[in-house]
Formats: C-alpha cells, structure tokens, sequence
C-alpha cells in the first residue's frame, strides 16, 4: 500500500492524470473534427466558394498532387535549406555574442547595451533595409532568419549565465577549480535551460521569418509556391503550403521539447 | 609541529563596518574546534577566509594544509548525479570508486545515481560532507552544516561528524549555534563576540560524551554568551 502510494507521489502524470486524459484524449478531438465536417459542408453546398477557401477535399488531393510531381518537396527543400542556414548564422551569432557578454564584464558593458537597444526593434520590419543592403536574393531572408534567432538565443543565454548560482561557483573554487574549469563545470551547465527556453522561441521565430522573408520577391520555396497560387486564385495550394509551414513548426518544437527531456532529466518535475 | 590553522590579528570589513576586529586563533592538526556566537558576528565571513574565498583582509590567516568546506547549504551541483557530484572533490578519474566509498560512510549507499533535487535535506548535506571529506583535507570547516535539520537528523550527523574526525583526523572548525552540539563534539570551544574572541573553553570529557555528562559546562558557556540559566535540580 505505502509502495504504491509512493509511486503516485514520484510519477504523477502517467499514475494520476492517465485515466482522465485516455478520457479526454478523444473527446477533445470532437470540435476540430466538426469543424472540418462543417467547412467541408460549406463547401459541398456552395455557400463558401472555392475562390475564397478550398474545401478540405480539395486541398487533400491538391496535396497529393502537388506531392506526386514534386513541386511540394522542392519548395519544402528550398525553404528548409533557408531556415537551416539563417539558423546556424543566427545561431553562431548568438551563441557567441551571449558568451562574450555573460563571460566577461567587459563583453557585456560594450555588448549588452546596443543588443538590448536592437531588440526592441521589430526585427522584421528590417525587411526594406534587408533588401536595400541585400537585394532580393537569398541573402535578405537568411538575414531575416538570423536576426530572428541570434536575439533570443542571446538574450537567454545572457540570462542564463548570469543567473548562476555565486554559490555553487564558490563550492568548485573550494574544490581547486580554475577559473575556466568553473565556467565549463559551474556557469555552462547553469545556463543550459534558460538557453533552451531562448532555442525554442528561436525556432518559432525563425519559422515567422521565413514566412515573412518569403513574400518577397522569391522564385522557389513554399512562399513561391503560395504567392504563386494566389494569382491564379487556388486558394486549395495556398492552404497546403500553410499546412506545411505548420507542420515545420510543430516539428520543431517537438524535438526542442523532446531535447529538454533528455537534457534536463535532473529537474525535480 | 605546524599548526593546522593560523590567524594572526585578523581584521576585516565591510565598507565602513568591521566584522572581525584582531582574531588570534590557532588550531593543531587533528583538533576539533567549535565556533560559537550569535547571528551576524563573523563567523561565516571568519570561515571563509580561512577557504581562501575572501582575500581582502588585514592581518594573516594561514591554513598550509588542503581545506574543504561544507557550508550552510548543501550546494551541490543540481545536473550531477550523487557520486559526481563527490567526485567532483577529486581531480581524479577514478572517482566513482572513492565517491561510493565516501556514500558508504555517509550511510548513503544507494543514493550514487540519484539526481540531488530528488534528496531529502538531510541527505543532500551528507553528500555535501561526502564531497568534502573525499579530498582528505587537513582542515574541515563546517559553517552550520546541520542547521536546517530536525533534531533526530541532527543527532544522528553528530555520532557520524564524530565517527568521521576519528578516522580521518582532519582538524575540525565547525560552526554552530547550538551549545550542546559544540560541548558533544568539540575538544575546545570558541565564543564570537563583536568580532572578537571573547572566550575559550577546552573541554576535556571522555568521548563518547551523552548529554548528562555536559550539563555543568554547559551552564558556563552559555553564560559567555549572554543567557542565564536556572539550573534545574
Ligand atoms: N559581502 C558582504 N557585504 C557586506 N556585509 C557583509 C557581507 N558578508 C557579511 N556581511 C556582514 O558581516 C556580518 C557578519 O556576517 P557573517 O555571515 O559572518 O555572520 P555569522 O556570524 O555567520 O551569522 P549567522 O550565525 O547568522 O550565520 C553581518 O553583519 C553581515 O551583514
Ligand atoms: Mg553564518
């Protein structure tokens, strides 16, 4: 009896919430489900025109075609490639901006004050400039992505450091730590969860970026793909490509998530 | 023989606020020292600089020997399991080896894989004297470790204090607030005062020592420290 009751204490979710959400779980897929039946009615019987919004049959098998002759991967493949390089710019930015300013007292009295200033800029209203600096290419959208990641990467991984606690830093310099020792062993770990609350909203908003950077002037890509759709009114191809932009985020997310588990197994839950 | 810990007329303060005011203390290698004295008369910032972690002195304090420290909180590091986090004392990559060792001591064993956020107080500041005492270290400063805990913890962490300095002989600098736990432990007892030593009481009963046997002591220190007691029949 103790045992068991023990087990509910440690483990919560599966043990108490299980029930009720094997429960849930389905009813809460009933809305969703009658709304789909409805815009599909809607359709069906003329009320919403195709011009204005596909039905969800049509979409579905505007999917599958656009799948079946390759135009859906080779956006998709465009656009991921954009999102992983704006990325991995951004990313590198980022990382070593926050390093500098959360490492050194130096880094961050030159550093911290003009990114806090260019933070609260909306950074995809940088857009005309982009394309003044830029042109129309490529680079502007990898820009826009970068910008979109290195400011929330740096200012969580800023955070993060400098929220150590001076006590356990005390603790490795007792035990002969070095200075670097204590940042590698002591501040880096520390930092970690705040950095992966900065890698999340990160990827969001390099998916908005991407989004936004695409409605200009791009020739490949889902951006293509859905701009190009609009002017021939096929709102079914503009609807599929939303679907993947969607799909991209969550997948995401999924893994930022599914990295967190993993890398943060020592959090009390 | 080289003294354990040396303090020759320490002096430091806080901006305009002097915390310690000329502290001459030795300790001998081995001795069990007990610190006494209200909240806020140096004790913890005395300590401290003997760990080397506050520089900005006047006067000496010299502690030539390894020293480890178990503070108030237990501060382990919360994303290392147990016996990393004792390992951490070492420097050396054989370290699981010694850190079980150091649980089994602790009657910690089982607890090598636990995460410490999981631990119990008492259990996390026994990891934290683990991690101290993997080190060997000549000198043990122990600031309040058992202050959170309840009074069964509490006893039970004396006879393993006691036990521990026994076998290690290391020399010992705890820091209590508790007369009882200094009369049980300690071979001499210091009184903190306006940071000054104001006084010193060796305290020669045979170990293991019980309550009873430090009753009549007891009714003198406390009377350095400022409280009167009646003493009951
Ligand atoms: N970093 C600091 N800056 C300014 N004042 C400090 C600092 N550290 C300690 N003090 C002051 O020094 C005095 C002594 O502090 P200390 O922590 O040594 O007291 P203590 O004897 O350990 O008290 P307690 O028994 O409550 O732990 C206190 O008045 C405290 O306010
Ligand atoms: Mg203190």
């Amino acid at each position: 009896m103790t045992s068991s009751t023990a087990e509910v204490a440690a483990r919560p979710k599966s043990a108490t919430t299980a029930p009720t959400r094997k429960l849930t779980l389905p009813l809460r897929w009933i809305s969703p489900v009658a709304l789909v039946l409805l815009w599909q009615l809607a359709s069906s019987t003329g009320v919403l025109s195709p011009d204005k919004l596909a039905s969800p049959l049509t979409v579905a098998e505007t999917a599958g075609e656009l799948i079946a002759d390759g135009q859906l991967g080779e956006a998709f493949a465009v656009s991921i490639t954009r999102v992983f390089f704006g990325f991995l710019i951004g990313g590198f930015t980022g990382v070593a901006l926050g390093l500098v300013s959360g490492l050194s007292r130096w880094g961050e009295t030159l550093l911290d004050p003009p990114v806090q200033m260019l933070r609260t800029l909306p950074h995809l209203g940088l857009i005309p400039l982009f394309i003044l600096w830029f042109g129309i290419g490529e680079e502007p959208k990898l820009a826009l992505v970068a910008a979109g990641v290195a400011f929330p990467l740096y200012l969580n991984l800023h955070a993060g450091i400098r929220q150590t606690d001076p006590g356990l830093v005390e603790a490795a310099r007792v035990l002969g730590y070095s200075r670097f020792e204590r940042v590698v062993h002591v501040v880096l770990p520390s930092a970690v969860p705040q950095t992966l609350v900065g890698l999340r909203i990160a990827l969001g908003t390099a998916w908005l970026s991407l989004i936004v950077g695409e409605q200009v002037n791009a020739d490949a890509g889902l951006g293509f793909l859905i701009n190009n759709a609009r002017e021939f009114l096929r709102t079914d191809v503009v609807v599929v490509g939303l679907v993947v932009y969607a799909l991209l985020g969550l997948t995401t997310d999924a893994l930022v998530r599914l990295l967190e588990r993993k890398v943060l197994r020592w959090q009390k839950r | 023989m080289a003294k354990a810990v040396s303090v020759r007329g320490l002096h430091k303060a806080f901006g305009a606020r002097t915390v310690l005011d000329g502290i001459d203390l030795e300790v001998e290698p081995g001795e069990f020292v007990a610190l006494l004295g209200r909240s806020g008369c140096g004790k913890s910032t005395l300590l401290r600089i003997l760990a080397g972690l506050d520089r900005e002195v006047r006067g000496a304090a010299r502690v030539p020997g390894k020293v480890s420290i178990a503070f108030q909180q237990p501060r382990l590091l919360p994303w290392r399991k147990v016996w990393r986090n004792i390992a951490l004392g070492l420097h050396r990559p054989d370290g699981r080896a010694v850190a079980l060792r150091a649980l089994q001591e602790v009657r910690l064993p089982g607890h090598a894989d636990a995460w410490p956020l999981t631990l119990s107080g008492g259990e996390a500041q026994r990891v934290s004297l683990a991690r101290a005492l993997v080190r060997e270290p000549d000198v043990l400063l122990l600031d309040e470790p058992f202050g959170a805990l309840d009074a069964l913890t509490r006893l039970a962490m004396h006879h393993l204090v006691e036990d521990l300095w026994t076998r290690h002989k290391p020399a010992v600098l705890l820091v209590t607030h508790d007369v009882d736990e200094a009369l049980l432990l300690a071979d001499r007892i210091l009184v903190l005062d306006e940071g000054r030593i104001v006084a010193t009481h060796h305290v020669d009963l045979p170990r293991p020592r019980r309550r009873a046997s430090v009753v009549e002591q007891r009714t003198r220190v406390l009377a350095d420290l400022g409280v009167e007691v009646e003493e009951a029949a």
